[in-house]
């Protein structure tokens, strides 16, 4: 992966071992509450200097760009760029194990008193919040194309068709992700 | 049902989620809302968003959600048959293109690519706001306390966590 440079800063690749790689995103995991991109870039970056911040940046932005999960997407990646596939799934594991863990017993709790008219309560509260916080995050990503009304129109088609009238994302992104390209093609400079 | 029949299920919808979520695991919540809800009637609308409400809570990343529906319908083996489907296709094609990326950097075509998906990512986010809020709200107070955090949100800088405590606070007191 020759898109990552090496500058004398940053640390030496060999001391990135899979040890090193699992208690990081372990650590990057446990660090963060609903998003954990920040601290990824945080520790990645600043704290074990295993990359320098445009490397980083590059990164993240193949990793946003392409499907899947963003944060696991930059796991198996950086993973893979220091030990090959076993560190990809070091990371990986290192990133998903503790969390999943925490939130299965927090399930488990869940199904257990589920049912009592407290927790009924409390939940009915996180959950309305939860989709809360979704919402906002899509409205802060959207701000920045109130002044492109084609791209608005796009965002909007797609949050119209898939979210009230129920439409298959595979259909929804089938037909417009071809037009939303070729649109940026023909405008681009 | 047979339990395999489950979990081949779990891995063929989430693999085939996986290579469709652009913008990450919140932007295919409207699917799997389908699949587990509408399609399969595993769950019902407050399951799906009291498990939502879980994978917010805990620390982690977003798409621990995947882990906890297979866990609801198929145990501790479904967890891990649904989130090794959610995160293996796309991770096999994010180290086999990473290898290649940047041999692609200041061509026109890729960045037609990401200007064309950026906006469609936003409104697929937003759609999964949209279904969150319907699967979760039973009432005007459900939506009042979706609204004030989307405002507390956009107006302050508070951690998500606080919001999310105050209105565990505001449910448990039967006010939501």
């Amino acid at each position: 992966m020759a898109a990552i440079s090496e500058p004398a800063d940053l640390v030496d690749p060999r001391e990135v071992t899979l040890a090193a790689l699992f208690f990081g995103f372990l650590r990057i995991a446990l660090s963060g509450f609903g998003g954990v991109l920040a601290w990824a870039r945080w520790l990645i970056v600043e704290q074990r200097r295993w990359l320098s911040d445009q490397d980083f940046t590059n990164v993240l932005s193949l990793c946003q760009f392409l499907p899947g999960p963003n944060i696991v997407n930059v796991s198996i990646y950086v993973g893979g760029h220091f030990r090959g596939p076993l560190g990809a799934i070091v990371a990986f594991s290192g990133l998903m194990g503790a969390p999943t863990a925490i939130a299965l017993v927090l399930g488990a709790l869940y199904q257990h008193f589920g049912d009592l008219a407290i927790v009924r309560g409390g939940f009915a509260g996180i959950s309305a919040a939860a989709a809360g916080l979704v919402i906002a995050t899509g409205l802060k990503m959207a701000a920045p194309y109130r002044g492109r009304p084609i791209s608005f129109g796009f965002g909007l088609l797609a949050f119209g068709a898939v979210g009230p009238l129920r439409i298959s994302m595979v259909a929804v992104l089938a037909a417009l992700a071809p037009l939303s390209i070729a649109v940026a093609w023909l405008r681009r400079r | 049902m047979k339990p395999g029949d489950v979990l081949l299920q779990l891995a063929l919808q989430f693999a085939m989620l996986s290579l469709i979520a652009v913008g990450g695991a919140n932007a295919v919540v409207p699917e799997m809302h389908r699949f587990f809800v509408e399609s399969r009637g595993w769950l019902s609308d407050s399951e799906f968003a009291d498990l939502f409400a879980i994978a917010q809570a805990a620390p982690g990343p977003n798409v621990m959600i995947v882990g906890l529906l297979g866990w609801q319908v198929a145990g501790i083996l479904g967890a891990v048959v649904a989130t090794v489907a959610m995160c293996g296709p796309s991770g096999l094609l994010i180290y086999g293109v990473g290898r290649v990326w940047h041999r692609f950097r200041g061509k026109p075509w890729r960045a037609a690519v990401q200007t064309g998906m950026a906006p469609l990512t936003v409104g697929l986010i937003l759609a999964s706001g949209y279904i969150l809020a319907r699967a979760a709200d039973q009432g005007w107070s459900g939506y009042a306390v979706t609204a004030a955090t989307v405002a507390l949100v956009l107006t302050t800088k508070l951690h998500p966590l606080w919001l999310l405590g105050a209105a565990a606070v505001l449910g448990c007191l039967g006010l939501v």
